[in-house]
């Protein structure tokens, strides 16, 4: 195993991609994949510390978050869905029914 | 050694994917890189020896949740959305979060070794057969120390099929 700091780096990278798409970006649907990166940063953090400190629970944690990334997208893409449905639109700065 | 190439490998294209996915375009473009950025992390376990979440991160993100993705992507008409503008004008605060963002996390990392007989990066890391057998070790923890977050997690999953399914439908 490289030094810790390597997986910070890294994770710290993705997660602020991540974080650059969900503010920047317009389509709603490439917003929820840079989610799915940010949990992959987090994902990466937990697994390196498991590794470090030789716990398995770290990697326990990390199927919990793959969970939540699966509910997260199932219900997101079905909001998308039912919006779309509605508004023809996939623009996020477009969703503005609660701004009236 | 082959560690080494590992990481960096894996790590760079991640990294390159991961850019690509939140710059592409077209909607089916960035989906196709996150695929990329999702193998690389699959990489980056395999390299740590966690083998299980190597199988789990390629069958459940690779092999369901972009699956999923995909067919939204189809499902909606992008064809209009690709010509308008996909960015709006919020560089100046993506920058300052990116900034707030790692500043935060670096003094997280620099004072966490507040319990330990030394700081955080210099810790050994733990004999790599600590971890085996990997699935057996998982299997037990999560059964065992994690029981009751694990029934949430399926009650979780239980609640998002039925959002999905409601939000999904035709008529409500």
């Amino acid at each position: 195993m490289l030094s810790i700091t390597h997986y910070l780096v890294l994770s710290l990278a993705l997660f602020t991609i991540g974080v650059i798409g969900v503010v920047t970006r317009r389509n709603v649907i490439i917003i929820l994949m840079s989610i799915e990166l940010i949990l992959n940063a987090v994902n990466i953090n937990l697994v390196a510390f498991s590794r470090l400190f030789g716990d398995a629970a770290g990697q326990a944690f990390a199927i919990f978050i793959i969970t939540d990334a699966a509910a997260e997208a199932a219900v997101g893409l079905g909001i998308i869905i039912s919006f779309f449905r509605n508004r023809e639109t996939v623009l996020a700065d477009e969703m503005d029914l609660l701004k009236w | 050694m082959f560690d080494t190439i590992g990481f960096y490998f894996f790590a760079g294209l991640a990294v390159i994917s991961a850019v690509l996915v939140v710059t592409r375009r077209n909607a089916v473009h960035s989906a196709i890189f996150l695929i990329t950025a999702l193998l690389a992390t699959a990489g980056i376990f395999l390299q740590l020896h966690a083998e299980f979440l190597f199988i789990v991160q390629v069958i459940l993100y690779v092999g369901g949740i972009m699956v999923l993705f995909v067919f939204v992507i189809m499902l909606v008409n992008l064809d209009v959305a690709i010509h308008q503008m996909q960015f709006n004008r919020m560089w100046l605060v993506a920058l300052l979060l990116t900034i707030a963002l790692g500043a935060q996390v670096y003094m997280v990392f620099h004072y966490a070794h507040a319990g330990m007989t030394e700081p955080l990066f210099h810790l050994q890391p733990a004999r790599a057969s600590d971890l085996e057998p990997n699935t057996e070790l998982i299997g037990a923890t999560l059964f065992s120390q994690y029981m009751l977050p694990f029934e949430i997690a399926s009650i979780l999953l239980l609640v998002a099929m039925i959002g999905a399914v409601v939000m999904a439908k035709r008529k409500v």
